[in-house]
Formats: structure tokens, sequence, C-alpha cells
């Protein structure tokens, strides 16, 4: 089966999205971001490929007849027990990794190895509740999921033990790279759908060979577009890189196809990009010469504030009444929320005061690149932020009106999905 | 406001005649001026837009024109610790990096773009007023040198049109004041026959630069409008305009540009010729001298050529008629002073902007706002929204400065040039389906 991929490398994330001939959406893949451009690209793509071929098995079950609602919960079922294998495999892998550290560290405390081995231990009897039915998990990046596990497990362990914990974690820091940077230890599709399936002895009696059909369909790519800030640095030829201005507006255009406004706040980008009803973008502003407003903005008060950066817009929208946030430099800003918590103002006064710093800021951009109109698309990283979409949209109504504003559940993909577009145009264009 | 060919950044290998004559020229007057000391020539720092240099050359005076000194500085690597060195004496970040550049060479000896010292101004010239910074940059210098200073009071072109009463206005002042001053430093009487044949030489080298400038209306444009045009207005915008050497000079280039579009060649960029013209554009704003060559070459290597540029203006709008007129001296200079680009209202420069993007079949126009240079830079949003409004094309926006390395960010500055070029490829492919 063919199929053309962009990818967008952020400054945070890497994603990918997958498209069929028809340009219908069959799978995406998300990694953090790492110095290694290639290994990111591959990783995301490598994800988005399994998920496509998710996509294919239900397919599959649909041409055997099966309904809807089954047909989600087989391959829902299918793919949990399928992540349970891989997440399997990569603790293998970082088990072996961490003995691989483990003998390289000159001064070993006789209490060090049996720590690592108990940890590990506990951590691969876990990974049923991890992932058993209805369970929820905070990330779906092995990074995150382990290494919470990991430090947490490794802080008891110090605790009782009187191991350095500095070292537990230290060896962990080392023994992730070589995991989350390698395909090997992700493992293969056929390997860890052929282990869940055997998990899987209530299966209904389609699904073994729609998943025997799909794992030996060959994917053929025929095209990629690669965009996001390391473009430049991506494994691709130079007429295969699109700009994130214009793979955005096309992304937006498709999953919203009114869009005629589109704002964009990323890691390090605020972008305000106009498009017409073709997705054609028309004109555009991007922050310069400073990133406050952008994501990076938010980590930095998540990290001043001891929360995780999903913690941030929850807490802010329990807030009755948002201070002002005069300081539009992040750093200033910082002290500025040191100085208002000594004041003894409530965290989520504060913290709603500084989620609509960000977006004033973004409202101004907006002005510069030719004003709001309608339809709105909010996209990028911090449009997941409820406490940011709050305030956007109470700027929006105060100073352009009513509008109809379309915010994906899926934005993070827009700039990739609007690569593999572009990707799918080209291929097609080669093809005629 | 105009870089010369004596700086770090003049083109490598690929040398026209007309470059190694303008190299010669700049080369000799800065002899002259190093000279000056031991000879006796006068000299008169003054600014390029608005400059009265026909009429320094007719009492023998020599001009020195430091923002030029200030860009060179800035091509040559030697801004960012002269910048720092006025900071030291307490110039605020925010002053005009320039005068800053300035100052710090000024404090470290006064050494010019060629090496050689500077002589002490025997008169400060201040000829153009619509910059305020000109003002006070030149009281500054007062207080350095404790030299005279001469005022030229240039009135605003709020309406867009020169009247009768405000050129009279700078010819009072000019007859009044700026003579008589100039009588006394040079110690000659005012000839106002001498002061017509230089203003006859300048009409005359003003025509070929028009040729040269306006040749970008073919395609391929056998020129870049702004990158390298800086390069052609140097003479005119300095030293020369009025002598026979800048005749000698336009006459040259203007044969060399013929020959260029009579070959079908497109534009020098600092890799050579560019094989292919992909984008037309037109350029408002000075642009960054500290990292020229490679500003330059993302325009280039993305096959973008300047086709018309407002910067090519500040000494002078000559492509929209002005000549310097020897049957009348004096109201002609007034002319002259009167119609620098950053004189003009908000209204004339978005008409300027939108004519060019017409008449030189750009794809699209795009701003370079400067960080020290309010004269450029207010307004600039309402010109981008007007002048794509007018024009249909679309507008693109950087931000960078003078001669600051710290405010030019080559990889957002890229990364934005990229994404308008692509912009423009979109829309054309757009238009053609």
């Amino acid at each position: 089966m063919k199929y053309t991929v962009g990818i967008d490398l952020g400054s945070t994330t890497t994603k990918a999205v997958v498209l069929n001939e028809q340009g219908a959406l069959l799978g995406r893949g998300i990694t953090n971001s790492r110095s290694n451009y290639d290994v990111a690209c591959q990783v995301a793509l490598g994800e988005a490929l399994i998920n496509t071929r998710f996509a294919l098995i239900a397919g599959e079950l649909e041409q055997a007849g099966v309904d809807a609602g089954e047909r989600q919960r087989a391959v829902g079922e299918l793919e949990r027990v399928f992540r349970a294998e891989q997440y399997r495999m990569q603790l293998r892998v970082l088990a072996s990794e961490l003995q691989r550290f483990l003998s390289r560290l000159l001064t070993r405390p006789p209490t060090l190895a049996p720590a690592v081995a108990l940890i590990v231990s506990k951590m691969e009897a876990e990974v049923e509740s991890l992932y058993a039915a209805g369970s929820r998990r905070k990330s779906d990046f092995f990074r995150d999921l382990a290494g919470s596990r990991y430090l947490s497990l490794a802080e008891q362990e110090a605790k009782s033990t009187g191991v350095s914990f500095d070292t537990l974690a230290g060896l962990f820091d080392k023994a992730i790279l070589d995991v989350e940077n390698s395909s090997a230890a992700a493992g293969r599709f056929e390997d860890h759908a052929r282990a869940a399936l055997s998990r899987m002895p209530d299966a209904s009696s389609v699904l073994a060979p729609a998943v025997e059909r799909v794992t030996t369909l060959e994917l053929e790519q025929i095209g990629s577009v690669g965009t996001g800030y390391g473009r430049q640095r991506l494994p691709f030829p130079e007429g295969q890189i699109r700009s994130e201005i214009l793979c955005h507006g096309l992304g937006a255009h498709a999953m919203f196809p009114g869009t005629r406004t589109v704002l964009d706040i990323g890691g390090q980008d605020t972008k305000a990009i106009q498009v017409d009803e073709q997705g054609i973008v028309t004109s555009f502003q991007m922050n310069d010469r400073c990133a406050a407003g952008c994501g990076r903005y938010l980590g930095y008060i998540a990290d001043e504030m001891s929360l995780g950066l999903h913690e941030l817009g929850p807490i802010a929208c329990a807030s009755t009444s948002p201070v002002r946030i005069n300081s539009t430099c992040t750093v200033f800003a910082g002290a500025e929320l040191r100085e208002r918590l000594s004041l003894g103002e409530k965290r989520e006064d504060i913290l709603a005061g500084l989620h609509r710093a960000i977006v004033l800021r973004a409202m101004s951009l907006l002005a510069r690149s030719g004003g709001v109109r309608n339809e709105f698309t909010f996209t990028g990283g911090v449009a997941k932020n409820p406490a940011a979409v709050g305030a956007l949209r109470q700027l929006l109504v105060e100073n352009y009106g009513q509008l109809h504003v379309n915010i994906s559940e899926d934005s993070i993909y827009t700039g990739a999905l609007g690569a593999a577009l572009f990707a799918l145009r080209d291929a097609m264009r080669v093809a005629a | 406001m105009t870089p010369t060919t004596t700086g770090a950044a003049s083109r490598e290998a690929q040398k026209d005649t007309s470059q190694v004559r303008q190299k010669t020229m700049i080369a000799r007057h800065f002899d002259r001026l190093a000279a000056a000391p031991e000879t006796g020539e006068k000299n008169c720092y003054t600014f390029v837009p608005g400059n009265l240099t026909e009429l320094l050359l007719a009492f023998d005076m020599l001009p020195v024109l430091p923002e030029i000194n200030a860009l060179q500085s800035g091509m040559r690597g030697k801004s960012a610790e002269y910048i720092s060195i006025a900071e030291k004496l307490g110039h605020s970040e925010d002053v005009c990096t320039y005068v800053k550049s300035d100052i710090g060479m000024l404090k470290s000896g006064n050494i010019g773009p060629t090496g050689q010292r500077l002589p002490n101004p025997d008169l400060l010239l201040l000829s153009y007023t619509g910059c305020f910074t000109f003002v006070k940059w030149f009281e500054l210098l007062r207080e350095e040198y404790h030299c005279p200073v001469a005022m030229l009071h240039v009135p605003y072109q709020a309406d867009g049109k020169i009247t009768d009463a405000m050129r009279q206005y700078v010819v009072d002042q000019l007859r009044g004041t700026i003579i008589p001053m100039l009588e006394k430093i040079s110690g000659k009487p005012y000839d106002e026959d001498r002061l017509k044949a230089c203003l006859e030489l300048s009409a005359r080298a003003e025509d070929d630069l028009v040729f040269v400038l306006q040749s970008a209306k073919h395609r391929p444009s056998p020129i870049d409008a702004y990158f390298g045009a800086v390069y052609y207005v140097g003479p005119i915008f300095s030293s020369f305009r009025g002598t026979s050497e800048a005749v000698d000079y336009y006459r040259e280039l203007r044969s060399e540009i013929d020959e260029r579009m009579r070959l079908g060649k497109g534009p020098v960029t600092p890799d050579g010729d560019m094989p292919a013209e992909r984008y037309r554009i037109v350029v408002e704003g000075p642009p960054n001298w500290t990292s020229f060559r490679q500003f330059w070459k993302m325009f280039s290597d993305e096959g973008a050529v300047s086709v018309a540029s407002t910067y090519t203006k500040v000494g002078g709008v000559y492509d929209m008629g002005f000549r310097h007129d020897p049957s009348r001296p004096l109201e002609t200079m007034a002319e002259y002073c009167l119609g620098c680009y950053t004189n003009l209202s908000l209204p004339a420069r978005i008409d300027l902007l939108t004519r060019y993007v017409s008449e030189y079949h750009a794809d699209g126009f795009l701003i370079n706002s400067v960080k020290s240079c309010n004269s450029f830079s207010a307004g600039q949003l309402h010109i981008l929204r007007e002048v794509e409004a007018r024009s249909g094309r679309p507008g693109g926006f950087i931000e960078s400065d003078l001669v600051d390395p710290r405010y030019f960010s080559a990889a957002n500055i890229k990364n934005r040039l990229e994404s308008y070029f692509q912009m423009l490829e979109q829309k054309r492919a757009g238009r053609v389906s």
C-alpha cells in the first residue's frame, strides 16, 4: 500500500502524519525531539506506521462486516495489549542498558546492583496494571512512563537501603537514551501484534486473519515532506522541505475548511497566519527577537512552581480573580510570580494572569498579521491548555466579536498534516 | 547611508571595471582626507539625506559622512566593539547604533574605513533635520570637536508635496546662513558658476544612475536593486555627486549593466551570477550591515532578486523625475533636501512602494524594519497593510538592525524569509491552477 508522510520537527516534539493515496489520514506518531533529528524522525514515523496498521486492521474488520462499536472495541483492545508488549520489550532493553552502565561505574557500592535489579523487577510486575483495561496513562512516551516509575521506585530504594538516589537517577538518564533512540527497542509490529493476539484468547475470530493480512502488507512511501524548526536538518532533500507557516496553514484548512485565520503557539514560535479559501497562506507574522508568549514561557513558569506543564491550565481555570501580570519578558514574569506569591496572592489567580499575558502577546501578533477573520483556528501545543484557550476566547470576543473558534484535539499534528498533504500533492504531480 | 567598495564585504573575485574605478575613487578621497591636516584642505562632516555635496565642492571642502563610516564599521566587523565603547560612555541601548558606532570609532582614534585616520571636522553641516537623531548626533560631535555647526532646517513633506514657501524657506537659509558659514570656514567666496558646473555634472550622473536602477524592470533583472545597488549608489550618495569622476563612473556602470541586459544575465550575487530569477521583490528599509553578505545570500540562494528598494533612494528619489537643475542652483538644492525618501510622508511612501510593485512586476515586497532607525521604521506595519491592499501582492516583515550584530538573529530571519518565499511560490501556483 502506498502512503505519503509529513514530519513536523518542532522544538519540543516531533510529529509524523501518514496519508493514503486518497489523502485519508491513516496514522500519526509523536515523540520527544532530541538532538539527533534523524532519530526523532525515524521514531515518529515508526509510531505513525504502527498507528497506520491499526487503522488498516480496523478497515479490514469493517470489510468483514464487523459493526463500528465492535471494531473500535476490538482494535482498542488489540492496541492496549500491543502497547503493553512493546513496553515490556523496551523495559528489557532498559534493563540491559542499566546493567551496561552499572558495570562501567568506577565505584559500585555493593547494594547498588541489587537495588537496580529490584526496581526493574518491580517495573516489570507493574506492566499489567499500567496497561490494564480502562487505566489511564499520563503520557504515551516510554521515557515519561518508565522514567516516572523508575524514579519513584528509586526514591523508595534510596530511602530504605541508603543507596544514592543521584546514582540511580544518573544510571537511568544514561540508559534511557539508547532505549528511546533505537527503533529496535520499539520492536517490530508483527512480533508485538502476534504476541498480543496470543494474549487475547477471547478475541473475535475475524481479528487474527485481519491482523495477519495487515502485518504482511508492504507499506510503500511515495512521498515525504518535512517541516518545523529543525527542517534544515531533516534527512530529506531540499525540495521536500516546506516552511511550517505553509504547513500549518494547509493543515488547519484540511482540519477546518472554513479557516481564514490560524494562530499557532508552539514551543518557541507564535505564528499568526491568514489563509484563503484553498488554504493558501496570504500573510503571516511570527514573534521576533523574543520568545516570551510561547509555550516555553509556560514551561518556565511550570518549573518555577514545581508543577508539570499539563497541570498549569487546570489550576489556572480555578481562578476567580485573575491578577494582572505586566511583564512581557519570561524571566521578569518569573520574578513577578515570586513577588505575587510572597504577597499571598493565590496560585490559581497568578497562573490565570500569566495565561492571559501570553495570549495578549498572541493578540498583538494577530493584529500585526491583519487581524482575525472568521473562522479562527487555534493550533499548537498551547491549544491543549484550557486556561490559554479560555483567555483567548475572551480576548477574541472583546476585540473581534463573536467568531467561530476551531480547536482540534489533534491540533498538535496540524503542521505534520499540512506537510503530508504537500507530499501527496507532489507525489500526484510526479505521477501525472 | 551606503557602503563603498572599500569594506570587507566588497565583492570578491568577480570585479567589474566600474567597481575597480569606484574603489580607486574612494581610496583617493580618503587619502586626501588623511593628508588634510598637512595640506590644509578643509572638510565638513555631513549626512547622506539632503547632503549639499555640490555646494561643499564649490568651496573646495571635502565631505565626510559619519553614517557611511558607521556602516563600513559594521561591514568590517568593528561596530560591536565601537558600540560597546559608546555604551560604556553612557549611551543607552536604545540609541541609534550608527551614532554609537561613530562615537566608538571616534574614541578609538577615528580610523576610517580605509585604515587611515580621519581629520577632525572644520564644520558640522546638518542639512537634513527630518531625523531628530541627526541633530543629537552632531550635538555630541560638537562636544567632542568644539567646531562650528551649521543647521539647515528642512520642513517635512507632511502633505506629500513641496510648496513654494517650503522651497523658499530652505533657499533663504542656504543664502543667509549656510553659504556665509562656508565662506567663513573655507576662506573662499561663493562662486555660483562653479556650483552650477557641479550641478550640471550631478544631473548627468543621475541620469545614468536612474537607467541602472530602472534596468531592473527587465526580466531577468540584470541588477539586485537592494544589495547590489547599495554599491551603485555609493559614489552619488557620498562625496562624488557633482564631480566628473562620478559622471565617468556612472557612464561605465551603465554600459556594464546594458551589456548584462543584452546578454540576458541576472544580477551579480555573493556567489557570482544568479542562475535563475525565481522571485522579484521590492524591499523597504535599510539593510543589515553586520551580516550583509549572509543576509544577501538568504535572498540569492532562494533565487530572490530585489527589483526596487526605497533604501537606495535615501540620498535622492531620482527615479520619480527629480534632477539637479543648474539653472536654479539654490532652488534645486532645496528641492533635493526636501525630496529625500525619509522626508516623504507615509502616504507618499505607500504610493511609491505600490508603484514599484506594479512597475517592476514584483511578486511581493518585504520590509526590513531596523531597530535603530525611527525615520524608517515608524509606520512600517501600516505601510505593509496598505501596500498589500493596494498592490494585491503579499508583504513580508523581518526585523534586524543597522550595525548592532546583537539584533541580527540569522536563524529567525532565514526562517521568516524562507516561509515568505514559499508563500509567494504557493500563491503563484494557486494563481496558475
